[in-house]
């Protein structure tokens, strides 16, 4: 697949004011944090839990518990994808029982990761809800799944691609959109 | 990465690349066997046979436990020997379970070479579970796994083989294995049952257990079967026993951190006193446990998609 | 019927010639050999550029008539002769019935000649039934035309049976051929034992098995003064015994296999029981003694031991399959590209080992292409590459680790009493 950069959409600070933003969000819906834990869908949804994780912990003074999700094991589309993914782990090292959990992940497109991921979640226990939070909906839902926060809306046409960069993974912030001018 | 091959026949022509892959995708299987609901929809709508021509239990459980944590659907097939002696080839046997839909056998056989035989004539992909004197991959597979747990890594470790390396399907796979990773491997056992040639694979062989585990990170106890002293490879169980069962007297010259493994059935009082078996240093059933997580990454990486099938 | 063989090269080791010279057949005998000969009156082979010998012979074949005619037959194991380049074959007794008795020798000497393309010799069996008991009637045997007697495919394990085998047997001159493998030492082995064993699994067989009957066999041969031939000799220490034995002047001789001359143990990867024959594949220090021994004498001649099996006997469990190797189409083209080509073994140190050394062997009056002989003619294309294809063989025995080699320098034409009956590996005169 080739792609072009067409544009980008958030920088550093962008980045920086959607998660502080949704921090807020998620404690003004859950009222107050004390029973909320964030898990990050691997990989790029994990350094964005993190840093809400922290942002909340700025803002109300409590640390909440952060864990990362792997789902390659719940996802739907194995035996059509051409390389196989690697399977990592998943690091949950808290007890989901009776949890509010919010489920992060950078972009929200078809839908099918998030249904993968919350089988995957209901398979270590039952919280008490789950919320989804995301830097980018880009829209074309497959499945019946919509967001509970959101950093921003990108309206895209399905031969473009939305790539979210992230310091700890990629060296740098950023979100940008990519034509792909080859499949 | 991904495991570039029909079949998992053997260690000796695994690349140290592929070995890393399996051994690094059965640590998030063994999250998945520590969890509550130890099942994940990974592999619904696969189907796997367990074909066994020689008796075991823990091998052919541990492939079904981990076919079924995976969703595959998971048949096991007990082929006595006197339904060969009634006169059915291998090869039509074969056919007829392949034609039953099968995407994947484990075969386990008592005559070397046999899964290589099989895996050459079906389209159906082949895990050896066992072939004569040849090969155990899983088995290795998981020893490497039991000891990477607990050392951290593989990489330059000392480790001691026990027993009937002539015989050993276990051995020549953790031989092959383990020397992928720079491991210094010696071997030792009674002359009789020490095979040729084994010093062109690196490996160094002992008659006195003493000199063989000094200073050593990892013991592997092989099973003595009595059937050898029967056909006049040593004089007695006992006679053996007082030259090669490891107990806590003679694992003196391990170090004091040594893991001891044992692929199991064990004969206690002969390879291994009961004193040593039943101790912390020994991972037996640490090794049981890891070996469904092995075999779970083993069916993930073989059944799990991402390839062209049709290559095949 | 005058035919004219023109231009080749002429390699007769008996009356040592090695000439490009025209011969001339007439009426299924040589009739002479020259430069420029006359070819009017005459029908003509062109071998310009080919090599022209006496009839090859193969002292070592399996044709397995009676008994296992889905195996091999007269018939078809012949025609596998002519297209290998042979134009005489010894046939193995271990038959069902086996060739212990005047009416089995008749029977094969009838049917050879009814449904045969080349002339077949049987070797009768040392002992009844091969069971290695009692002797067989070795006097009526001799009589009724066995030119050897052989156990083969098994050892004779009782040594007194041996030595009664020799001692009885030089009354009629006959050699006797063995098979010599200690079955306690092979104790259920499937490959030489080794480094390879070692790496693949399979139960080792020792040189000594095989080393171990030799020294008695040899040691027998003193005691008895009888003609001792030695059957697939395969290791270093059996060329050791055997060259010992010639100097000490015991009247032992000897036969390597193009299989054991070409291949070592290391191919057995992958469990092809195409690679599973007795004596087994050897190490290469192994394959190296045996082609010094070509060279200096010990070697006597080359024999194919020729086991066809049917294709479920080798399609199957390595240590199920059976023991064998189908070698009567493979075994020239073999030698010449393995050893020959590559300056290992001369040209006319190659057509001594196929001719006047096993006619030596077996006491024939073969294996020349001096005056007034039977026309039995090969002729070698040195030039010709072909790709090994059992799928093609006349033998019904397709059993071959040489399947898929490609080889330079095939018998292209096997002409008995004078007659053309193979070509290119094809039969032009079938009866």
């Amino acid at each position: 697949m080739v792609l072009r950069e067409k544009h980008a959409i958030m920088d550093e600070m962008g980045m920086k004011r959607a998660l502080t933003r949704i921090a807020h969000e998620i404690i003004e819906k859950n009222k107050g944090v004390d029973n909320v834990a964030v898990i990050g869908i691997r990989r790029r949804g994990g350094p964005l839990a993190q840093r809400l994780a922290l942002r909340i912990e700025d803002i109300e003074g409590i640390k909440i518990p952060v864990g990362i999700l792997d789902i390659t094991l719940y996802r739907d589309d194995l035996t059509t994808l051409a390389q196989q993914p690697q399977v990592h782990r998943t690091e949950v090292n808290f007890d989901i029982n009776g949890k509010r959990l919010v489920l992060v992940d950078d972009v929200l497109y078809t839908g099918r990761t998030v249904r993968a991921a919350l089988d995957a979640l209901i398979d270590l226990g039952r919280p008490e809800c789950i919320q989804l939070a995301v830097l980018i909906d880009r829209g074309h839902r497959e499945l019946p799944i919509k967001a509970d926060f959101i950093g921003k809306n990108v309206p895209t046409s399905r031969q473009e691609n939305i790539e979210v960069y992230v310091k700890e993974l990629d060296g740098k912030d950023g979100v940008v959109i990519q034509e792909i001018i080859d499949s | 990465m991904k495991l570039e091959r029909k079949d998992l026949l053997g260690l000796r022509d695994l690349s140290r690349e592929e070995t890393e892959l399996i051994l690094n995708t059965a640590i998030p299987m063994k999250d998945v066997i520590c969890r509550d609901i130890k099942k994940v929809p990974t592999l619904r709508g696969k189907a796997m046979v367990t074909v066994f021509y020689e008796n075991s239990t823990r091998t052919r459980t541990s492939f079904e436990l981990a076919g079924k944590y995976l969703s595959a659907d998971t048949v096991n097939l007990s082929i006595s020997t006197s339904s060969v002696q009634k006169g059915e080839s291998l090869r039509d046997t074969i056919k007829t379970i392949e034609v039953m839909g099968f995407d994947l056998m484990v075969m386990r056989h008592a005559m070397s070479g046999t899964p290589h035989y099989v895996a050459r004539n079906t389209r159906m992909r082949v895990i050896n579970a066992g072939d004569g004197a040849n090969e155990h991959p899983t088995q290795a597979l998981l020893d490497m796994y039991t000891i990477k747990e607990k050392k951290g890594t593989l990489e330059g470790l000392k480790v001691a083989i026990v027993g009937d390396i002539l015989h050993s399907r276990v051995a020549r796979s953790n031989i092959y294995g383990l020397s992928k990773f720079g491991c210094d491997i010696r071997v030792v056992g009674p002359a009789t049952l020490m095979p040729p040639g084994l010093e062109k694979l690196g490996v160094k062989s002992y008659y006195s257990l003493d000199e063989a585990i000094n200073g050593v990170d990892v013991i592997n106890i092989l099973r003595i079967q009595r059937e050898r002293q029967v056909s006049g490879l040593f004089p007695s169980l006992d006679e053996y026993a007082q030259l090669y069962m490891l107990s806590p007297r003679t694992l003196a010259r391990a170090k004091d951190d040594v893991l001891v493994l044992h692929p199991g059935p064990i004969n206690r009082g002969v390879e291994i006193s009961s004193e040593l078996a039943d101790s912390a240093q020994a991972l037996i059933n640490e090794q049981v446990t890891n070996g469904v997580a092995i075999r779970m990454a083993l069916l993930f990486l073989m059944m799990g998609g991402g390839r062209d099938e049709i290559t095949y | 019927m005058r035919l004219l063989i023109k231009g080749g090269r002429l390699i007769d080791p008996l009356n040592h010639i090695d000439l490009i010279q025209d011969l001339l057949v007439e009426d299924g005998k040589i009739r002479s050999r020259g430069y420029q000969l006359d070819d009017s009156g005459c029908e003509i082979i062109d071998a310009s550029g080919k090599i022209v010998c006496p009839g090859f012979i193969d002292i070592h074949v399996h044709l397995r008539e009676p008994g296992f005619e889905y195996k091999e037959d007269i018939a078809s194991g012949t025609r596998a002769a002519a297209c290998g380049g042979f134009t005489t074959i010894c046939c193995m007794p271990n038959t069902e019935p086996v060739i212990d008795n005047e009416a089995v020798v008749g029977f094969v000497k009838e049917k050879a000649r009814k449904v045969g393309v080349v002339k077949v010799l049987p070797v009768g069996s040392i002992s009844k039934k091969q069971a290695g008991l009692e002797l067989s009637e070795i006097a009526e045997l001799a009589a009724a035309g066995c030119v050897a007697i052989s156990d083969d495919g098994k050892p004779v394990m009782k040594a007194n049976i041996m030595r009664n085998a020799l001692d009885y047997a030089k009354m009629f001159g006959l050699p006797v051929l063995s098979h010599c493998e200690d079955l306690n030492l092979v104790n259920g082995g499937l490959m030489n034992e080794g480094y390879y064993s070692t790496i693949y699994g399979l139960r080792g067989i020792p040189t000594a098995a095989e080393e171990v009957m030799l020294a008695r066999d040899i040691i027998l041969a003193r005691l008895t003064g009888g003609h001792l031939h030695i059957c697939h000799a395969s290791t270093a220490g059996s060329m050791m015994l055997v060259r010992q034995a010639k100097a000490e002047g015991l009247k032992v001789s000897c036969e390597v296999t193009p299989h054991h001359l070409t291949l070592s143990d290391e191919i057995i990867d992958g469990y092809d029981a195409d690679t599973k024959v007795n004596p087994p594949l050897r190490s290469e220090e192994h394959l190296l003694a045996l082609r010094e021994a070509l060279l200096d004498g010990t070697v006597d001649c080359i024999a194919t031991d020729h086991a066809p099996h049917h294709f479920e006997a080798k399609d199957c469990e390595y240590e199920l399959a059976a023991w064998g190797i189908s070698g009567l189409e493979t075994a020239v083209a073999v030698i010449m590209d393995k050893l020959v080509r590559p300056g290992l073994l001369d040209i006319k140190d190659m057509v001594r080992l196929f001719t006047t050394g096993p006619a030596w062997v077996m006491g024939l009056d073969k294996g020349s292409l001096g005056e007034g002989k039977p026309a039995d003619i090969t002729i070698i294309d040195p030039e010709m590459v072909k790709t090994v294809d059992p799928r093609t063989f006349k033998s019904k025995g397709k059993n071959t680790p040489f399947k898929g080699m490609e080889l330079q320098g095939w018998p292209c034409m096997t002409l008995v009493n004078g007659v053309l009956v193979a070509q290119n590996g094809e039969i032009v005169l079938d009866i």
